[in-house]
């Protein structure tokens, strides 16, 4: 045998094998193509008609008309007039005037100071370039034949507007310091409610954690109570607390809960349990031998925890930061409750988009408000990535022992935080059964009758546990098969790291710019998929897209956790891929699944922002009908409703929980030795 | 050499296979023939590419060049499911949830047998691993040793042509690792059924392999019977990488002779191919060296001398005591600063009343004692 050669550098020229695709392989990628088109139509192409949009400008261009006008016999001399003399001749419209919105029309007859609709004078007018158009009534006309008209008829003249492509909405936006302002308000307020809420959340998970405190059990459970209800109803509570006729209102000396200081709270309020449960992960895995290396290194317990603790947990603290500034900046329930005059970023979509039907300005601010978002979910993700397990298989978990002093400390803190989440969430049960706060304080079920409310009624309430529901089971299927799919399939590298990339990004988009996004893609009525316009189907949809990430990410960690040779051993054994899938890996992964149909449930029934643009009367949903009832000054019954989606919710939870060990103990028997 | 030594037919062809990972090249023109029935076990340090061939011949890792076939069919470009085989991983891939019974019956489901007649093959296969008893337990209430087994019925259920087995023993005790490698062996020899496995561990290639394929960076080394492998290496690599070798610098003198060193009288060798005074490695086997007298040159009356010329008289350095045999680090000036490594008996210790510090007389017997190139030299 000769001397083989080891040091062979390069592969001879040839083409290269290409495998044959198993039925397996075509159906495994067939679904993911399909669910890829899935996340492109619903957030890809909407994503991309509301850009468009935003640089869409329009514009009356006198240019493109011409004009005729009779004497009293109403005969024409010939004489065509071209109405940019006429309107420097009589100066008619300002320059301003001729900005527009797609839906704005401008009366022509201002252009003739002379017109009476009653004079014998005739007029004729035509579209002197393709293109042009104007309206007589509701009767367009784009051609370029001379059209006759009667004073009286002329009258009914409109001019529509061009539409061209620039930059225009969003110089008119920088330019406008009502608008402008609401940038630096949204940076400022998520920022100070991020260093709050982090600094907060960490001393409680700290003492969750590190301190032998009692009843911690109890606090855990109230510190996830926030994540139950719409991100509004803190901003209710506080109205009661310190609004106007508030029973604490004395304690801001004159300041009004109203704005900032509101906004800040209830901020703290709702994204409390999501900094919390992050920073409580970082904080439980550690290594108890570094503290003891600390100790016997004479280490101050001040100065381990500065070299020991914080460091551990420096990663969990950015990714909290970068969460809650997420959440915060993103919202909009809250500051429409209680911002009053200060505007934020979220808000004026609404406003633009709601209040003055200006819907190329709502673009706008949403690409603004895309930008910090994506950002900070740009950085988090950067984060994530540096982060390596700490913990090996070799460490000791840290196990706290008793200090009376200190554990005390951590209990009254404990002890005031729990205070703030349960406070609020009591003032408004209490709020929704009083009769007329705060003049007759007596108990009623009055405030319940939705029915008799604006705002939806109980109808509203039971679309929106159908939206839950129909988004848990449909999301779940979708997102698991989908995450299954990437993580399980072979070869076609560059499409599973398109997928992967695709189901990031409904994190970075926050739930007001998708929901604008689908009033432009989905409601052009040259959409052939118009026809979900209004109905549930696109309600189930926004939400699936919107809360798609956590749950794609929640499905990975698990099947990341499947053998990957499973697979291989099905094929193997000529077994289908779904058999395996249906038999082996659904069951496995079931607490994964489940989780993930909790969290689409719970935030199908909380979000605000994912579906204000896109119920219709008959879809009104729980939170929409806090809102406006809300906005409609019906306070009491909007903390009600909130009140309700708070109960629902904790009863999913409950039920979640009791099917879960149900199940798991039925299925899962294999995992007891 | 390739020539393969069990009687069956050829089964299995692998013709100029390539694998590139980007820029690395995880196996270089791999030609490799297997015939029918037999035992071959793939071996070589971690990162040689051994698991790379073993999933391409299975269709999982696919090969970027070069052909395979098996039982006279092209499968170069099919996937998994369409080729013929079953296989074990070193996870074993038990289905958790599923019971034993569910688990070998798996791959019986959906190919056009009865129900009664897959309980009779699973309680058949059972028996055949010895676990007859333990088909409604989960995979977690088995030993480890238990669920390699369990894993094994389920691929040789189907009776599939070719056995493929990834590293399957070296999640498990010592103890547990040198039973199986036994039943292993029984099992497929009862079966009949062509395998090939791969392995790091060489104790376990040579005491269950017909033939072992050693592999090195991507290529294969050397393919031969576990005794040819061990005895007539083709390369200082695979000399090393098998059992213990004594390398000595040396220089070629003649067809059959070498130097020890550059300049010891000339001692006979096995053949080789070097020129004369090329400069060479001189290698054997501790347990090859054979011990004649103690250093006052009193040669035994029923010793008897092979090669006259092979013979070195040497200062026992170290010695340390192994259980059943000494291993003694012994010098010479001819071997510069290299240590010879003999492991001589307790027997021959006792004869020959040897101790650290004295000299003792060896020789290194011709047909023992190799040449391979200086550069190879690792």
């Amino acid at each position: 045998m000769s001397t083989p050669s080891t040091n062979i550098t390069s592969m001879p020229p040839g083409p290269v094998i290409k495998s044959k695709l198993s039925r397996d392989d075509i159906v495994m990628r067939g679904g993911m193509v399909v669910i890829a088109l899935y996340l492109i139509v619903t957030l890809a192409f909407p994503l991309y008609a509301m850009l468009s949009k935003s640089f869409s400008t329009y514009r009356f261009e006198l240019s493109q008309y011409e004009m005729q006008v009779s004497d009293q016999d109403g005969v024409f001399d010939g004489t065509v007039l071209n109405p940019v003399d006429l309107n420097a001749a009589t100066g008619a419209f300002e320059d301003a005037d001729f900005s527009a919105g797609s839906d704005s029309r401008l009366a022509v007859t201002k252009l003739f100071p002379d017109f009476s609709f009653r004079s014998p004078v005739m007029y004729q007018i035509r579209n002197a370039q393709p293109g042009g158009r104007f309206l007589v009534g509701s009767t367009l006309h784009d051609d370029m034949e001379w059209l006759t008209l009667d004073s009286n008829s002329f009258r009914r003249v409109q001019l529509r507007p061009v539409k061209s492509t620039g930059v225009d909405n969003f110089v008119n936006y920088f330019s406008t310091p009502a608008l402008f302002n609401s940038v630096k308000n949204s940076l400022v307020i998520a920022v100070i409610s991020t260093v709050v809420t982090v600094t907060l959340a960490f001393w409680f998970a700290y003492a969750l954690n590190r301190s032998c405190m009692r009843f911690k059990g109890v606090f855990r459970l109230i510190a996830m109570a926030p994540i139950l209800v719409p991100s509004l109803l803190p901003g209710i509570a506080l109205v009661y607390l310190f609004g106007n006729q508030g029973m604490l209102k004395e304690l801001l000396f004159g300041a009004s809960i109203y704005g900032p200081i509101g906004i800040v709270i209830g901020s703290v309020f709702f994204t409390f349990p999501h900094a919390f449960l992050i920073i409580s992960t970082a904080l439980a895995i550690s290594d108890a031998r570094l503290y003891e290396a600390a100790v016997s290194l004479r280490a101050s317990p001040w100065r381990t925890f500065w070299t020991v603790t914080i460091p551990s947990a420096r990663y969990g603290l950015i990714s909290a930061g970068f969460v809650v500034f997420n959440l915060v900046i993103t919202d909009f329930g809250l500051p429409k409750v209680i911002g009053g005059q200060f505007n934020m970023l979220a808000v004026d979509i609404y406003k633009q988009v709601i209040g003055q039907q200006n819907f190329e300005m709502g673009a706008v601010v949403s690409v603004v408000l895309i930008v910090p978002a994506i950002f900070a979910f740009a950085l988090d993700r950067y984060v994530q990535s540096k982060q390596v397990a700490t913990l090996s298989a070799r460490s000791v978990p840290f196990q706290p022992s008793p200090n009376a002093k200190m554990d005390r400390i951590f209990l009254i803190y404990s002890s005031l935080i729990g205070l703030f989440i349960v406070g609020i969430l009591a003032v408004c049960q209490f709020a929704a059964l009083v009769k007329f706060w705060p003049y007759d304080l007596s108990l009623s079920l009055n405030n319940y009758q939705f029915d008799k409310m604006d705002g939806g009624g109980w109808n509203s309430y039971y679309n929106s546990i159908k939206l839950g529901l129909l988004t848990a089971v449909i999301g779940t299927s979708v997102i698991f098969f989908g995450a299954y799919l990437v993580e399980k399939s072979n070869g076609f590298r560059v499409g599973r790291s398109l997928f992967q990339m695709i189901a990031m990004l409904p994190m970075a988009i926050p739930g007001m710019v998708l929901g604008l996004a689908y009033i432009f893609f989905f409601n052009n009525p040259a959409n052939p998929l118009n026809v979900i316009y209004g109905t549930m189907a696109i309600l189930v949809i926004s939400a699936v897209t919107h809360f798609y990430t956590v749950s794609h990410l929640t499905a990975v960690t698990a099947l990341k956790q499947m053998d990957r040779e499973f697979e291989s051993v099905s094929a193997s054994l000529k077994q289908p891929t779904m058999k395996l899938f249906t038999r082996v890996t659904v069951p496995v992964c079931l607490p994964a699944v489940l989780d993930i149909s909790i969290y689409l449930f719970v935030n199908a029934l909380t979000t605000v922002s994912a579906v204000v643009f896109l119920y219709s009367p008959k879809t009104s949903l729980a939170s929409i009908a806090v809102l406006n009832m809300d906005d409609a000054g019906d306070i009491a019954p909007a903390a009600a409703m909130g009140m309700m989606i708070f109960y629902t919710n904790a009863g999913a939870r409950i039920i979640h929980l009791i099917l879960s060990k149900g199940v798991l103990r039925r299925t899962q028997a294999w995992r007891a030795r | 050499m390739t020539q393969a030594t069990a009687s069956g037919d050829l089964y299995l062809s692998i013709t100029n296979l390539w694998k590139a990972f980007g820029e690395f090249l995880a196996l270089k023109d791999i030609s490799l023939d297997i015939n029918e029935g037999e035992f071959i076990c793939f071996l070589g340090p971690s990162g040689c590419g051994k698991t790379t061939l073993l999933r391409a011949i299975a269709g999982l890792d696919l090969q970027t060049k070069g052909e395979v076939l098996q039982d006279g069919k092209d499968v170069s470009n099919l996937p998994p499911s369409q080729r013929d085989f079953g296989i074990v991983f070193q996870s074993y891939a038990l289905f958790p949830n599923l019971t034993i019974e569910k688990n070998i019956a798996f791959g019986l489901e959906n190919t056009g047998r009865g129900k009664s007649e897959i309980t009779a093959r699973v309680n058949e296969l059972l028996h055949l691993v010895g676990l007859p008893e333990q088909g409604k337990k989960y995979p977690a209430q088995l030993s480890g040793g238990q669920q390699q087994r369990i894993a094994l019925a389920r691929a040789i259920a189907t009776n599939p042509g070719l056995l493929l087995l990834d590293e399957p023993l070296s999640a498990l005790d010592a103890k547990v690792r040198v039973h199986l490698r036994h039943e292993i062996k029984e099992l497929q020899r009862k079966l009949g059924v062509t395998t090939v496995m791969v392995t790091h561990d060489q104790e376990e290639a040579l005491t269950m392999a017909d033939r072992i394929v050693v592999m090195n960076q991507g290529v294969i080394e050397q393919v031969g019977s576990p005794t040819e492998i061990y005895r007539e290496p083709a390369n200082l690599f695979v000399a090393d990488f098998i059992g213990e070798m004594n390398q000595l610098p040396a220089t070629a003198r003649g067809k059959a002779g070498i130097s020890i060193g550059a300049d010891s009288d000339i001692v006979k060798s096995q053949e080789h191919k070097f020129a004369d005074g090329e400069a060479i490695v001189a290698a054997i086997r501790p347990e090859d060296v054979i011990p004649h007298a103690n250093g006052s040159g009193t040669p035994d009356e029923t010793d008897v001398i092979g090669d006259p010329e092979n013979v070195f008289t040497v200062l026992i350095a170290e010695m340390e005591f192994l259980g059943s045999f000494w291993r003694c680090r012994l010098q010479n000036e001819y071997f510069c600063d290299s240590e010879l490594i003999a492991d001589l008996s307790i027997n021959a210790v006792r004869r020959f009343e040897l101790e650290a510090g004295k000299t003792m007389v060896v020789e290194l017997p011709q047909n023992r004692l190799m040449a391979f190139p200086r550069s190879e030299a690792s």
